[in-house]
């Protein structure tokens, strides 16, 4: 059985499978950048002490989840999302949409994930996919980060749900219960939904390690992990700050890409210019991030490596703060019309 | 847009938004970049290490096998603990190479699957994939 269902490559897997999912009714208009900021996706967070693969725990993106629930939410679209403590009900409810001819949206493990390239393969259970039909043994597999359609074998497909650790997906699954078409009206609505909430989450979250004052915390740890953990390790670090700023999904520069081509596409449902200029800002905060990238890289592949380019990588940290602050600090002040 | 062929690039290319000439944010096709790659490679090249230094403390007689398995399946003891449903305390035990060859093949069985290999390859800490 295979549902009707046009598979489409994005950048970031979560944004990717809600506009997917959000195709029909939306007719075309929920695209990637749309989804990923009327679910208010961007966030910096760097959570002292805890440790992922022995590095720092730094996300660029918001927390696994949130970007579906808050899109349909600001869209006013119910939603279906169940977690199962059984394989069997798992997959049981699976057969039951395609059965309906509802394609679901499954958050999965990458660990076993069979297609994806072995490098890529670390315990990272925020994985979505979308699966949208069985031929024989087969689940017919969307995931948004390919070129193209793949398989997983039943067998597979649960070993990813079912995948353990951090963030275990328990075989959630997930849909949106409505096929009553999205209007104009209701994008204005969500797109002004979304960027307010994205700017509660970067400027007035409690704490020091989260939002803009978190990548100037991350900046000035940075300035101290020379000293701290010895050139090699601290080499390591930066490595992995790296990779969640630059890997697979993230559409570059940090997700800041994204959200600036979120901005320019909103003005076509709210015609406020100030959104094409603060586009530009995240233009030139995902470009810092790039630059301060290359110089990590430096770092890592053993070219620098006195303080002063610890010094230098921790001041484009903050600098990297100042700018998206005064970003954001602009959407808050747009008077909507 | 950048255009180095990374890991990811052999099997899939990825999707990136980058400006046109006008400004207008389009989606293009990247194969991967430079910085990132080795970024990449700085993580394997640290999870290299790491299984290395695991298998001489196996060799040594200090450690069971089950801590090669781990480092090489990349599994700190709350996710070995989560895939076999073992206490950690039972993990820490069964790392004690004394303990860990009278343990039963049911057992054994468990750390098999966790591990996604064959229970007999546990104890001479082979894998059979490239």
């Amino acid at each position: 059985m295979k549902l009707d269902f046009e598979h489409r490559q994005s950048a970031h897997c979560e944004s990717g499978v809600t506009s997917s999912l959000l195709r029909e009714i939306s007719e075309y208009k929920i695209t990637e950048p749309l989804a990923f900021g009327i679910g208010a996706g961007l966030f910096f967070c760097h959570i002292p002490l805890i440790k992922i693969n022995n590095g720092p725990a730094i996300a660029f993106r918001t927390f696994p989840g949130l970007i579906f629930k808050r899109t349909c939410n600001a869209l006013g679209v119910p939603v279906v999302r169940k977690k199962f403590s059984s394989k069997e009900k798992a997959e049981a409810f699976l057969q039951q949409c395609l059965d309906e001819g509802k394609p679901a949206g499954c958050q999965v493990g990458v660990y076993y994930l069979s297609y994806f390239p072995k490098e890529y393969r670390f315990h990272f259970n925020a994985h979505n996919l979308i699966v949208f039909g069985k031929e024989n043994d087969n689940y017919l597999i969307s995931d948004p980060v390919m070129e193209t359609t793949t398989t997983l074998t039943s067998y597979e497909l649960e070993r990813v749900r079912f995948a353990k650790g951090a963030l275990a997906p328990k075989g959630q699954i997930y849909y949106p219960d409505s096929t009553a078409k999205i209007t104009d009206e209701q994008m204005r609505r969500a797109i002004i939904k979304g960027i307010k909430n994205n700017v509660n989450q970067m400027l007035r979250i409690p704490g020091n390690f989260a939002g803009v004052k978190g990548i100037k915390y991350t900046g000035e740890k940075i300035k101290k992990w020379r000293d701290k953990l010895g050139l090699q390790k601290a080499g390591s670090y930066l490595a992995q700050l790296v990779r969640m700023q630059e890997e697979i999904g993230t559409g570059g520069g940090g997700f800041r890409y994204i959200y600036a081509a979120f901005l320019q596409e909103a003005h076509a449902y709210v015609q406020q210019d100030e959104l094409l200029e603060i586009s530009n800002i995240f233009t030139q905060a995902g470009d810092l991030w790039r630059t301060a990238a290359v110089h990590a890289a430096g770092i890592y592949k053993g070219r620098l490596g006195s303080q002063e380019d610890f010094n230098q990588m921790g001041d484009y940290l903050a600098e990297i703060a100042e700018l998206e602050k005064s970003a954001f600090n602009a959407l808050k002040n747009i008077k909507w019309k | 847009m950048p255009q180095d062929l990374g890991a990811l690039g052999k099997i899939t290319k990825e999707v990136c938004y980058a400006t046109d000439s006008s400004g207008k944010y389009v989606t293009e096709l990247s194969n991967g970049w430079k910085v990132k790659t080795d970024a990449l490679d700085v993580a394997w090249k640290d999870v290299e290490e790491r299984i290395a230094a695991a298998k001489a403390k196996v060799l040594r007689g200090e450690a069971s096998a089950l801590l090669f398995f781990m480092e090489y399946r990349l599994m700190d003891m709350s996710i070995l603990s989560d895939y076999t449903g073992y206490w950690k305390w039972q993990i820490k035990r069964h790392l004690k190479p004394g303990v860990f060859k009278r343990l039963s093949e049911s057992k054994l069985q468990k750390y098999a699957e966790a591990f996604n290999v064959k229970a007999e390859d546990l104890k001479t800490m082979t894998v059979h994939e490239a």
